[in-house]
């Protein structure tokens, strides 16, 4: 990132419920003032108790949350005010739309004529202008995730918290909030941190994406540096589709055999490898095509299953040695039983241990 | 099923249970509503010209807002203590919480008197203490009476506000803490509003109890008048016209507190997510964790106190304990007296009884209330709703004195049947006084299931009968059992119907108390004390017992 002081850093981060293990084992993350970071996982990796205590609902067995330099590890969460948008939104069933939004400023002690004014004006910059009077219960689950939005940017946190902002919204809805929510953040230059299991919002809204698994940070980096160059397996298996093929890496080259054929591939190696020995290349379905039969360099293969998925298609190629390659291609005229050819279109191949 | 087959098929339901109902709660009460017209206006005129009834309506409000008030003080702070504050001692005084509600109304006031009664332990106590020549106090009048209320009463607000604090959604909290909420905004702001139903409502089954409690002005009153006992003043007087008159007098105004407190209710009902989880705070201060222990011990011993002084008084020896700080003699006589002479059986046989047969009625009429109130849609569903309520308004005094005017003679045409001097006229009284109990209860729990499992269930097959049975009963369970636990409660102490019906034949324990009491034998009266509190013991277990074995069904129909 810039040279610049991080904004909130997150220092060895830990907490346990149980003595056998901890939820959250010693998570450092640093990040800077407008940036959007997204907290990936599978459940109970850890991410929502990482968010809580970043919030303050969690109090860290060990390690340090910063801000601007400030330690405020022990401040309640009424003290940082990071404004959190829950996953189930949790607004005041007792209060109206307005109100609501208006909870905060509320609390500050703000005149009645200007939070609501202030309300309204927020409620507009999520699209739901004139909604104040309404219930809560009168809204949609759209709706009702951009009031939770507009309330907790309403008191202009210095960091915005989301818990699984997306995950009670339909796959159109999902589609189109997150690129409002996207935009709305951006245009209002605000940090946040957020927290999802679905590495396609994390990536259509984070500029850089935080892997954990089992309560560790496997890699942080952009969505590209994640899908690209994966720090580990775990971060391989986990972002993106991939086939896993052992070889023998040897400086910048990895060295994989698929059938009788040693073919040598350019490597992208993670960076705690040896740079000699064993390792295993990440290939990626959209770094494979077919290729013309006998082609250089190409694996002949049976077609096992064809899936239409729009835009591409996705293959997979059985080719010997028992191993399956997962293929996205835009030619459509291959179908399963089909002897085809395979290479790898794009190189260099990220290589782990 | 097209929707009219569907109301048709309601209909079957509703119809019986209406017509049990309008029979039983509505029919007596109207008949007193009646009587106190026979002779036009001179029923009312007598009432409105005499000072001791305007004075016994004035002490009667005075009183139930008083105990409200007192009720609130005790329960809320002590409902917010026991779920929000993780402090030593917590498990041993949430177990002793709720022990006054076990205690049957007269049994409370009798462990009173020999408490801080003027010859009381505690007073004689505090007298020997200071070495004062008088008793420090006199237990009677209005603030005696609102003692032993706030005693007996506060369990109602600290079990509703306990409920609705588990069920609140913790999320709410935090999101407005991390909205920079504090914590006294949060109480004010968040907390108290959603909690409003709960303390609304306890705050009024507190009002509706004051209202019509009769045995705490019956021993404590002295010379102060409430409605409830001049009731069975002007009964006994043979002035049936006045009693009428005070009996609709206490029952409109109790009831219009019921509309008025159900319609503040239903305006602040939300439905509050159930995802909420407890988490109980430390004590963060030294002090306060150093108080928190003495404190709670203190209360303790308070709650647990007129529990132990009756089992105290049933080993003391009759007759023995005058002047003394503790009775001087003990024995096993009152109890072995119990236990042999037979005459001396048939007391608790009767309560036992008469309790059995109550609660089975409330539960069938009751289970099927609910489900017609939650799961089905009928025109006269507003009147079950309010007929399952009245009873709750209607202080157990106007129940006796309506039960004992309308079914006393046999008249086909009337649809009246003589039951006053039969034994079936208690058991009907215990029955009528726990339908609120018992259907509000098994409402509740219905509530919280997801509707669209009865819909899901017809629609993978299942029989009306099946989805009774595997779908609504399970869900209606725990309040169900809860329900029937604390009508069952009630039945067994009852006392306040009880002394307008009761014959020498079907006479419930708490008579048979009475009546020990006014002999001056107050072992034996202890003794029986004991007896009552044993069977709200068994009652009890009987329900975690019930509870326990329907666990497994609750845990699928309820996420």
């Amino acid at each position: 990132m810039s040279g610049a002081t991080p904004h909130l850093v997150l220092d060895r981060l830990t907490r346990r419920f149980s003595e056998a293990r901890a939820a959250v084992d010693a998570v450092s993350l640093e990040i800077a003032a407008g940036e959007l970071v997204a907290l990936i996982g599978a459940s109970g990796s850890g991410k929502t108790t990482t968010l809580r205590m970043v919030a303050g609902y969690e109090i860290p067995d060990g390690g340090a949350v910063v801000l601007d330099g400030r330690d405020i590890t022990s401040l309640p969460p009424q003290r940082r005010q990071f404004g959190m948008v829950f996953q189930h939104y949790a607004l005041f069933p007792h209060l109206t739309v307005g109100q609501n939004v208006a909870f905060g400023l509320e609390a500050r002690g703000v005149a009645r004529s200007e939070r609501m004014s202030r309300a309204a004006e927020a409620l507009a910059g999520v699209g739901l202008a004139d909604a104040e009077g309404r219930a809560i219960q009168s809204l949609s689950g759209g709706e009702q995730q951009r009031v939770a939005l507009a309330r907790a940017l309403i008191i202009e946190p210095p960091v915005l918290l989301l818990d699984e902002p997306l995950s009670n919204l339909d796959p159109t809805l999902r589609r189109s909030t997150r690129e409002e929510l996207r935009s709305t953040l951006r245009r209002l230059g605000v940090t946040a941190l957020f927290v999802t299991h679905d590495q396609e919002d994390a990536f259509a809204v984070a500029d850089r994406v935080a892997l954990l698994a089992a309560g560790r940070l496997l890699q942080v980096g952009t969505a590209e540096a994640l899908y690209d160059r994966p720090a580990n397996r775990d971060v391989a298996a986990f972002i993106g589709r991939s086939t896993l093929v052992p070889g023998t890496l040897d400086g910048d080259r990895i060295a994989i055999q698929l059938g009788g054929d040693l073919r040598t591939l350019r490597a992208a190696p993670a960076p705690d490898l040896p740079s000699r020995g064993p390792a295993t290349a990440v290939l990626r379905p959209d770094a494979l095509g077919f290729s013309p039969p006998n082609g250089p360099d190409a694996w002949p293969g049976v077609v096992q299953e064809r899936r239409f998925a729009g835009a591409l298609l996705a293959y997979r190629v059985g080719v010997a040695g028992d191993v399956d390659l997962e293929l996205h291609s835009t030619v459509r005229d291959v179908q399963p039983g089909d002897t085809v050819w395979v290479r790898v279109t794009r190189e260099p191949v990220a290589v782990v241990a | 099923m097209s929707q009219r087959a569907d109301e048709k098929g309601t209909w079957l339901f509703a119809l019986p249970v209406l017509l049990v109902l309008l029979w039983t709660v509505v029919y007596p009460n109207a008949s007193i509503i009646v009587g106190s017209f026979e002779h036009g206006l001179r029923s009312w005129r007598q009432f409105a010209s005499s000072p001791t009834d305007i004075e016994a309506l004035r002490t009667t409000l005075i009183i139930s807002v008083g105990s409200v008030i007192a009720s609130v003080a005790v329960g809320l702070p002590l409902a917010f203590l026991l779920t929000r504050v993780e402090f030593r001692g917590r498990r041993i005084l949430s177990a002793v919480a709720t022990l006054p509600a076990a205690l049957p109304p007269l049994v409370g006031v009798v462990a009173f008197l020999f408490l801080y009664g003027e010859s009381g332990v505690v007073t004689r106590g505090v007298q020997a203490l200071l070495g004062l020549d008088h008793a420090p106090w006199t237990l009677n009048g209005a603030g005696a009476i609102i003692f032993v209320h706030a005693y007996t009463m506060y369990v109602y607000v600290f079990l509703f506000v306990s409920a609705g604090l588990e069920r609140l959604d913790t999320s709410l909290d935090e999101a407005a803490a991390g909205l920079g909420a504090s914590r006294s905004f949060r109480l004010r702001r968040v907390t108290l509003p959603l909690l409003t139903p709960a303390i609304a409502g306890s705050m009024l089954l507190v009002f509706m109890s004051a209202l019509g409690s009769f045995s705490a002005p019956y021993i404590f009153g002295g010379g102060l008048r409430v409605l409830s006992t001049q009731i069975v003043a002007s009964k006994l007087n043979g002035a049936m016209g006045l009693a009428y008159v005070e009996t609709t007098v206490l029952a409109v105004g109790a009831i219009a507190a019921l509309i008025l407190l159900r319609w503040f209710e239903r305006r602040r009902t939300y439905a509050v997510s159930s995802k909420g989880s407890v988490v109980r705070t430390r004590l963060h201060s030294r002090s306060a964790r150093a108080l928190a222990p003495i404190a709670g011990v203190i209360l303790v011993v308070i709650l647990v106190l007129p529990h132990a002084m009756v089992v105290l008084v049933a080993f003391a020896r009759d007759g023995t304990w005058t002047t003394q700080v503790l009775p001087p003699e003990y024995t096993f006589d009152n109890f072995r007296r119990l236990a042999t002479n037979s005459d001396l059986w048939v007391p608790i046989w009767n309560s036992v009884s008469m309790t059995a047969i109550a609660t089975v009625l409330d539960i069938v009429v009751c289970l099927l209330a609910a489900y017609l109130l939650v799961l089905r849609r009928f025109r006269m569903r507003w009147l079950l709703a309010t007929l399952v309520a009245l009873p709750w308004a209607i202080p157990g005094t106007a129940i006796g004195l309506g039960l004992a005017s309308t079914f006393d003679r046999t008249s086909l045409a009337g649809a009246r049947v003589l039951l006053v001097g039969t034994f079936w006229i208690l058991p009907l009284a215990y029955f009528v006084r726990g339908v609120p109990l018992v259907s509000s209860a098994t409402e509740g729990s219905l509530r919280q299931m997801d509707p669209s499992l009865e819909d899901a269930a017809r629609g993978l097959g299942a029989s009306w009968w099946l989805t009774m049975r595997r779908v609504v009963l399970p869900a209606s369970r725990p309040g169900l059992v809860a329900g029937a636990m604390l009508a069952a409660i009630a039945a067994v102490g009852e006392f306040v119907a009880s002394i307008v019906l009761f014959t020498q034949a079907n006479r419930p324990i708490s008579m048979e108390i009475l009546s020990q009491l006014r002999n001056f034998a107050f072992g034996t009266a202890a003794a029986f004390s004991v007896v009552l509190i044993a069977l709200v013991l068994a009652i009890t277990l009987i329900a975690r017992w019930a509870e326990g074995r329907w666990s497994r069904a609750e845990a699928v129909v309820i996420q």
